[in-house]
Order: C-alpha cells, then structure tokens, then sequence
C-alpha cells in the first residue's frame, strides 16, 4: 500500500475513531458507517492532508476507501506546479 | 393554568458528569476548580493570562456517547447539551409520555461554538487556511437545540436564548411559562456552554474581573471570578402529566421574573436585580416570607456580591441578614450561558434533600454585606419555607430569576 492509500485510511480511521488496520481499500462506506457528516469531514481533512480541492461532483460518487485514495491520486498527479515566487 | 413539575434531570459539570456525582460532590463541598489544562491554539497551550485556574470537565469523552459524524458536526457545548438532554428525558421518560410535537426544546447559550470559531479564525489569518465545511453548523449558538431536537426526534419549538451569563434562567423561565400556559406539555430546558479558549481567557483576562487566586462569592476578601464550563438540563411537564404516570418528581417551579438594569453595560444595578427577585415572587403568589433559600448569582467579584446583596435586601427587608444564601459558583465555576441551569440543578437538589449547600471558599464572610452566606458545611433548611430562589444576573444588566418550590 502506497503513501496515499496509508494516510488515506488513517484519516478515515481518526474520523471514525477505530483502529487503521480495520480498513482495507475494499472496505465500504456503508461498512464503515459513514454518514453524511463524516463524509463531509473526512473529505475535508483529506483534502487538508493532500492540499487538494475535491470536486463537487466527486463526493457523491465516493462509495468505498479505494475511491477516495484514487480519487486523491488523480487529483495530486493534477495538482499545478507550486510558482516559485521569490 | 397548569402546575409544572421537574421529571428529569441532566448534567455534564467540573463537578461530575451525572447528577449523582454532581450531588455528592455539590454537598461535600468538592470543587471543580483546577488548574488550567492546556489550551488548544495558545502558544505552547498557554493561554497567558494574570490567572491560573478554570472550572473544567475533564470526564467527558464524547465518542462514548455520540456517532462520528455528530462529533464532527458540533462543538464541546453542543456535546455537553445532547448527552445532558438525554440524561433528563430518559430519567422522566419524557417521549413515552408526550406528543414530540408538544414537546418545546428551550435552551440558554451565549458562547456558540466559541472554540471551534477561534481554531477557524486562527487558520484564516495565519495561514490562509480553508475553512471547515461544518464550522458554521458547530459554532452557531442554537446547534444545541437542534441536535437535542434531531437526538431525541421532538418536533416541538426549540430555540436558543443567548442573554450572556442569564442565558439559562430565561430559558428555563421561558419554558415554564410555555407549559405553564398550555403552549407545550413539556419541555427540555436548561444551558451549556465550553467557552474556554485562547481568546477567550485572554478576553476575560482583559476584563480584570477574574480571580487570581480561586473564586470565593461574599468573602471579604473576594477577588474575582473563575471561568467555568457545562450544562445542565432538565425535563420539565406540568403536574398533571407528571402524576397520571408516577414520574418522579423533583421540585415545582413555581414562577420566573426579568428585568432590564437600563444603566450600564458592566456595572450591574440594584434595583434591576431586586426587581427580577420581586417579579419571581409575585409570578410564584409567593410571599417574601415563604424563600427558605436564595441560590445567588455570586460571581465571587466585589460589584456583583455587593449589588446582589443590596437587592436582597431590598427584596427582603428585615429578613434580608436571616436568609441562608450560598453561591455554588465556588464548585463549578461561571459557566456564562450555563451557569443558571447549574445553579437551578444546586437548587433543585437542595429542595429535594432539604439541605443547603455552602459556598467553598470564604474565608471571612464579607460583613459589610449583611446577608446569612452559609459557609464551612451545608445546612438543613428550615422546612417551614418553602420556596427557593435562583439568580441569574448578566453583564449588560440582563436578569433573570426563577423560584422553586419543595414538592412533598
């Protein structure tokens, strides 16, 4: 399991307050007792976590863990080069 | 119009997280006050304040009681307010009872979401941080309403009073004028709030009205308040209700009385203190002579202890030095929009067990006050009067006082 997938889980288990090695990328949202608050929040620390912005349209379609680490690998592979400013 | 009774009671407090634990300790004279513990977003977790200690909840572990997601979706006081509610509507029975449309949810708090606010605000200015997606539904000072009203499916009117540290007292008035009218059968009414924070403490701190030492109401040598957190809750329904199904009963309120100091936004008044006292008493057709006990506001500063006890003696007259009087603030602190419920739940507890409780702390009664302060131990009521009251004096001149009565 890569970097994402690792802090993704984390994440999700510090949301739900259960141990990380209960979640697997097969695990679902409907096994894990996600509700709508808890997708809210747990998209918000991901995208925290990762300094991405996830997609409107995205969260309806997140269903289980797997979705989520490659929902948030697409979205750092776009992620724009950082500007040098100095 | 209807009688209304107390079926049910909760609290999460500095001095114990059930009523049973809040009992124990509010007659043995345990206090809450400690230490303050870190503070989240203070440098280093110091608040940096003149003053070292606070009225804390340190038993409370909100994923005992609530899912993930509620968690995520409240702050500290919004938490303290759902597990209190349950606490009260459970030991009442509330919901097996009443129509949830009848049920109205009234519910005293000035702070919101205070921490939760700060944390937000910290990361917009420091660094330009995104906000929250909850942050508005955790900071709004009504989300304990609401999340009381999702918790326990009452359709009722809910609704959150914020008038600073009267908050509580105007709710638990109002609510008993509801039911006392007819408008709701019962109701679930009280106060909570979590407001230490960074910028809070250091907000306070500014005031000059915290005590360096510790909180000591109508001592002579008084030097302040200590900041508190907490709720209490309670099940209220009229009497009728309550004994067509043998609930228990914990004590009657009996009447609510408001006033406005007009005068200034820090200095409280006399005579708007003494009039909330007196519109209590007569709303109760009480009689000055039947308050066996007075649970004052007693915020432990020189203002409120000296102005509280003029209007005592207003109220009172020549009875005014013969009435036991006690400030439990010493225990659990100043809780700002809770600190009436938690004083009503003192109150409610003395009437029942006919005990009253001491106000910790003093030293040497202030004598140039002239009022019975019960200190040392708490004392066994005189049984022949009655009738109690609570008071609720805010700053900004806001007052609210509600009158019990022992139910025998």
């Amino acid at each position: 399991m890569d970097d994402i997938a690792t802090r993704c889980i984390e994440i999700i288990a510090k949301s739900k307050n259960i141990p990380a090695d209960t979640i697997n990328l097969d695990t679902t949202f409907e096994q894990l007792n996600i509700d709508s608050l808890d997708k809210i929040n747990i998209s918000f620390e991901v995208e925290e976590a990762f300094d991405i912005n996830i997609p409107d349209e995205a969260l309806g379609s997140l269903k289980n863990v797997g979705d989520v680490v490659n929902g948030v690998r697409q979205l750092v592979a776009n992620k724009p080069p950082k500007v040098a400013t100095s | 119009m209807n009688r209304v009774v107390i079926t049910g009671l909760g609290c999460i407090s500095p001095i114990g997280s059930s009523v049973a634990a809040f009992r124990e300790n509010l007659f043995a004279g345990n206090t809450g006050i400690s230490t303050i513990a870190d503070v989240p977003d203070a440098p280093d977790g110091n608040p940096g304040v003149r003053y070292t200690q606070a009225a804390q909840v340190f038993d409370f572990d909100p994923s005992q009681h609530l899912t993930s997601g509620v968690i995520a979706a409240s702050n500290r006081n919004t938490q303290f307010a759902i597990v209190a509610a349950r606490q009260a509507a459970q030991q009442a029975d509330l919901l097996k009872y009443h129509n949830p449309g009848d049920i109205a949810i009234i519910m005293g708090c000035a702070c919101g979401g205070r921490s939760s606010e700060e944390h937000e605000v910290k990361g917009l200015y420091t660094r330009d941080a995104r906000a929250h997606p909850l942050t508005i539904v955790r900071t709004m000072s009504s989300a304990g309403a609401s999340q009381i009203s999702i918790d326990l499916k009452i359709t009722g009117p809910a609704l959150d009073i914020s008038t600073a540290c009267a908050s509580a007292t105007h709710a638990i008035g109002l609510a008993f004028h509801m039911v006392r009218s007819g408008m709701a059968t019962a109701a679930i009414t009280g106060g909570h709030e979590a407001p230490l924070s960074f910028g809070f403490y250091r907000a306070w701190d500014s005031m000059r009205v915290v005590s360096p030492t510790r909180c000591r109401p109508f001592s002579a040598d008084r030097d302040g308040m200590t900041l508190g957190e907490g709720a209490a809750i309670f099940a209220i329904e009229t009497l009728e209700s309550a004994q067509a199904r043998n609930a228990p009963i914990f004590a009657e309120i009996v009447g609510f009385g408001m006033s406005a100091d007009a005068s200034h936004i820090t200095n409280p008044s006399v005579e708007g203190a003494a009039t909330a006292m007196r519109k209590a008493l007569a709303d109760a057709n009480a009689s000055p002579d039947e308050v066996g006990y007075i649970n004052a506001h007693g915020t432990g500063t020189q203002a409120n202890d000296s102005t509280e006890s003029a209007a005592i003696h207003q109220v009172f007259g020549a009875r005014a030095p013969h009435i036991p009087v006690s400030s439990t603030k010493a225990l659990h602190g100043h809780s700002i929009g809770a600190s009436g419920a938690i004083e009503a739940l003192a109150t409610i507890l003395a009437l029942q067990a006919q005990r009253l409780p001491h106000t910790a702390g003093v030293t040497t009664p202030d004598a140039s006050l002239n009022v019975d302060v019960i200190t040392g131990t708490p004392r066994p009521a005189d049984t022949t009067r009655p009738v109690a009251i609570s008071n609720s004096l805010a700053f900004g001149g806001l007052n609210a006082v509600i009158a019990l009565r022992r139910f025998s």
